[in-house]
Formats: structure tokens, C-alpha cells, sequence
């Protein structure tokens, strides 16, 4: 792999940019692998990447059933934050958030990360309350939030309207070292490397089939043929349950629809990321100037990557009383993804009934964020068998109880 | 948009006059039961990516529970029918099967 370097620009530029090589290769797949990632989003790639960063396993293939970044890598609303209420939600999150900071000089990859700060709006008095609960947690958990009145929001976003006709701004929650990224560069950055460490990233290649004898994985069956593994790692996020029914078992796992949509390039008129979760919405500007824009999911199962047309309708209406001046914008795109909620809206990490398989999902509607503290976590886990980052988000915690409640915690946009 | 016809009123509306609420046919385990019976009954769901049999409610309409035949990889409903009911009814089942040949039947 060549370095990307201002000195490669250069030499570019004066030949005519003949010289760039392909960023990733895209080879048959061998025959064995040790470990398998299904999955070649920022998770699957994040995995794969920090298994051979960190563990130095490099025998190693990510399996993608369409193109790399296609799913919902490429279709989130590119927000970065880790002001979570719950310690081990904090911990995997600012793992992420922190690992981001660098991410770019790590991966020679400009991922375009924006720590250009983000506030969640207080609308109503029990919001209020939650967010200074969150900020305390928040404290105690060595993350830099804080609460900040309503003067100030209206400083750092003067297009905001804090009077508000049906809630007023009352305050916000903020973090200044949240923020956004380039989403696509982040699979693209991690693909990169992987390719570099000799990993082959084998994409348009579907699972059809998980292979296992006496409780133990034995490979997978594909559509570019049988692949043996002696670990296998489920990435699929809306397509978790899919890929257990394969494995032989099932999650605690439903698949919605999450849509999100931009409006036509204006000018700078807005530099952080603002969620306003009582009339639910959130909005950031992209560095092309769109306004991006994302609502709620809907209630009921979908696999379409498609959502229902009243979610755009309430979110821009919603956004719309909280910035007056995007009332006359054009909608440029809108696009949706199938996330996959669980019960208590945290992650799972974990082992399952299968040895040799482990899954990583259940990242809803938040998954973007995670993406290198997620891999970073599932790596340690397969090549350890354990992380300090993964022990809470077992599969077993539904069984005993042990939820990582960040569903009624005021910390999550859904 | 999604369109649904409660088998309990006859109006067929959108879905913003409904509303969503899970997997149906499930069957309850309460006290006493197996913490792995418990587990699947409140959390393990088979969310399948084809044939979905699910409960709604016409909130906005008469106010009753029913369950709907629909396909989560098309939005395709097959058919909506009554919730007093612990399976998929034959004549439910034999419209999925007229449109879906392949589907496994329910289990």
C-alpha cells in the first residue's frame, strides 16, 4: 500500500494522477480462513482491522453480500457523541469517540472527522432533569459534557428559535468534543488498511448457509462457494436474525426501518450538531452545506431499506418550529436503513449458543458512533475470548436481567 | 405506505390509523416457567426477512387488537384476521402459500 501524503499529491499532480493503486483489493476467496467477518461495514471492517492491529491476526476474510459501506455505514446521519447515561455504554462509546480523534492518522485515511460539538436540546422539564443527570453520570465517567442554558444554545446556533411555539428551548446538553465524520471514508479508511494487512475483503459474495458440527462453527456456505473458518463473526446489523436462523438460533432482535434525508447545499449557517428529542429530530450541516436530517424509526418490521413518509413529515415539521429559517429549503435525498432495536437499546458483543460464532449487533439506531470502539471491543473478544468493553452486552444479560436500560435513560435520540 | 384492513371494522386505512405491536401468536410463560421459556417468550424474536405474522391495533379507528399476514421484504399483506386466535388460520395460511409458493408454513 502506497502512503496518501501531501508529497503523493504532489507527485500526482505532475503525472497526471496515473499512479494512484486501488485503495482495496477485491480477491476470490481462499479456501479457509481463521477468522470470518460477515459484514463489510465500519463494524466488520473495524473488527477485522483491530484483529490484526492489535492481535495481530491477519489469516482473515470480510464477507460482504453487497458492496462495502453500502448498508447502514452509508446511510446514518454521521453523528459522533458518547454522552450515554449507563457506565458500560459510556465506556464502549467514548472508547469509539476517542479512538475517532486519531483515527485518520491512524488509518492514513482522512475520515473527515468534526469534533465541532453537539448539544441535546432540554424541552420540557423532565428532559431537563435527564440530560443534568446525564451530564453528572456523565462526570463521573470522565467525559467532558456539561449543561448549558438557553442564552448560550442560541449563541452557538443562532438559527435556532428558543422560544419555540410548542417547546421552548429551556437548555442543552453538550458535548464539544462530539461531533460528525465522513461516513463513507470510515469503511473506506478501514478497508484500506485491512486490504493492507493481506485480509481479503470479498464483497457482491451473499451467506447462504452457517456450517456447524456438534455445537461448534465449521465454515459457511456462500455464493462464491464454501469458505471453512474457525471463527466466524456476525456484523449484519438489520440482518442479524437472518444470519442466527442460519447459525440455529435466535436473537432478541426486531429489524425497522430508520430513514434520513438532506436538503439542497446552502451556505454555513450552522456548526454543531443539534437534537432537539422532544419534538424528535436532529440536524447538522454537512461540509457540501446540506442540512442532514434524521427522525424516528418505525414501529413495525421492515427489511426494505425504505420508511414510512409521515416519519419525514413529523421530523421536518418538527425542525421546522425549532429552525424557522429551513421552512423554504428544497429535500434533496432521502434514503432509509434497517436498523435492529433490542429490547433495552444497547448492543450485544457476545458469544453465542454456537462455539466459534460471536455477534455484534443490536446497535440500532446509533451505530455510526460505535463504529472503532465496536471493533475494537469484538476484536478483543474473538482473539481473547473476553473484553472488559464487551462483558455487559452478553446475549445473557435478557436472561438474568442485567439490561443496559439506555431506552428510557434521555441519553439516545429514540 | 402501508395499508391495512381491520378485520374487526372493515375500514381499510393507512397505517398512520394503526398501530404496531409486535410478533403475534406468542405464547405466554408466566411464573414458574423455565428462565429460558420466560427469556424467548419477552425477547427472542424470529423477525424474519419474508412472511410476518403480527399483531396491530386500530387506535385511531375502532380501538381493537388484530393480527395481519405481511411480508417485511416487500410490505406485502397477505391477509388481516381476527387476534382470538393462537395460530394462523387455513385460510390465511392458503393465500401466503398462493403467493409465496416457497414459504415454509408457519412455525
Amino acid at each position: 500500500m502506497k502512503r496518501y501524503s501531501i508529497f503523493a499529491v504532489a507527485r500526482e499532480a505532475l503525472r497526471y494522477h496515473s499512479g494512484w493503486e486501488r485503495a482495496w483489493r477485491s480477491p476470490e476467496p481462499k479456501k479457509r480462513y481463521k477468522v470470518i467477518v460477515v459484514g463489510a461495514g465500519g463494524h466488520g471492517l473495524a473488527t477485522a482491522y483491530y484483529l490484526g492491529k492489535v492481535h495481530g491476526i491477519t489469516d482473515v476474510a470480510v464477507i460482504e453480500k453487497g458492496w462495502l459501506g453500502g448498508g447502514n455505514t452509508g446511510r446514518n446521519t454521521t453523528i459522533i457523541r458518547s454522552n450515554y447515561l449507563q457506565d458500560p455504554s459510556a465506556a464502549i462509546y467514548e472508547k469509539a469517540r476517542s479512538l475517532y480523534e486519531d483515527l485518520s492518522q491512524d488509518l492514513n485515511y482522512n475520515v473527515m472527522f468534526s469534533p465541532r460539538g453537539l448539544l441535546m436540546l432540554g424541552q420540557t422539564e423532565h428532559e431537563v432533569r435527564g440530560y443534568k443527570r446525564t451530564v453528572h453520570a456523565n462526570r463521573l465517567q470522565g467525559i467532558d459534557t456539561e449543561w448549558i442554558g438557553p442564552e448560550q444554545v442560541k449563541e452557538l446556533v443562532p438559527i435556532i428559535n428558543i422560544d419555540g411555539p410548542r417547546y421552548p428551548v429551556l437548555g442543552a446538553l453538550l458535548q464539544k468534543r462530539g461531533g460528525t465524520a465522513r461516513h463513507d471514508a470510515v469503511a473506506w479508511g478501514y478497508a484500506r488498511a485491512c486490504s493492507a494487512m493481506g485480509m481479503d475483503i470479498i464483497q457482491k459474495c451473499e451467506v447462504t448457509g452457517v456450517r456447524t458440527e456438534g455445537g461448534k462453527v465449521q465454515g459457511i456456505s456462500t455464493t462464491k462457494g464454501e469458505i471453512d473458518c474457525e471463527q466466524l463473526a456476525i456484523v449484519v446489523a438489520g440482518h442479524s436474525s437472518v444470519m442466527a436462523e442460519m447459525a440455529g438460533f435466535r436473537l432478541p432482535i426486531e429489524s425497522v426501518a430508520l430513514q434520513a434525508w438532506v436538503s439542497e447545499p446552502i451556505k454555513p449557517c450552522m456548526d454543531v450538531v443539534v437534537m432537539a428529542n422532544t419534538v424528535h429530530g436532529y440536524m447538522s450541516q454537512s461540509d457540501k452545506g446540506e442540512m442532514v436530517i434524521g427522525g424516528g424509526t418505525d414501529g413495525f418490521n421492515n427489511y426494505t431499506q425504505r420508511g414510512s413518509w409521515h416519519h419525514v413529515e413529523e421530523t421536518t415539521r418538527a425542525l421546522v418550529e425549532t429552525f424557522p429559517i429551513i421552512s423554504r429549503l428544497k429535500m434533496l435525498r432521502q434514503w432509509g436503513g434497517i436498523v435492529d432495536m433490542t429490547g433495552d437499546r444497547s448492543p450485544i458483543l457476545s458469544k453465542t449458543p454456537v462455539e466459534g460464532i460471536f455477534v455484534n449487533c443490536g446497535w440500532g439506531t446509533g451505530g455510526f458512533k460505535a463504529i472503532p470502539g465496536s471493533g475494537f471491543a469484538m476484536a478483543e473478544l474473538i482473539a481473547r475470548g473476553h473484553s472488559p468493553l464487551t462483558d455487559e452486552f452478553g446475549l445473557d444479560r435478557f436472561r438474568e436481567g442485567r439490561f443496559i436500560d439506555e431506552s428510557v435513560a434521555a441519553g439516545v435520540a429514540h | 405506505m402501508l395499508s391495512l384492513t381491520c378485520p374487526c371494522c372493515g375500514i381499510t386505512a393507512e397505517e398512520t390509523e394503526f398501530a404496531p405491536g409486535g410478533e403475534a401468536h406468542l405464547k405466554r410463560f408466566g411464573p414458574g416457567s423455565s428462565d429460558e421459556d420466560f427469556e424467548s417468550y419477552l425477547f427472542a424474536r424470529k423477525n424474519p426477512k419474508g412472511v410476518h405474522f403480527e399483531r396491530w391495533r386500530h387506535a385511531y379507528g375502532c380501538g381493537k387488537w388484530f393480527l395481519a399476514a405481511r411480508d417485511t421484504n416487500t410490505l406485502e399483506v397477505f391477509a388481516t384476521y381476527k387476534a382470538q386466535t393462537s395460530e394462523p388460520p387455513a385460510d390465511v395460511i392458503a393465500k401466503i402459500k398462493a403467493k409465496r409458493p416457497d414459504w415454509e408454513g408457519y412455525k
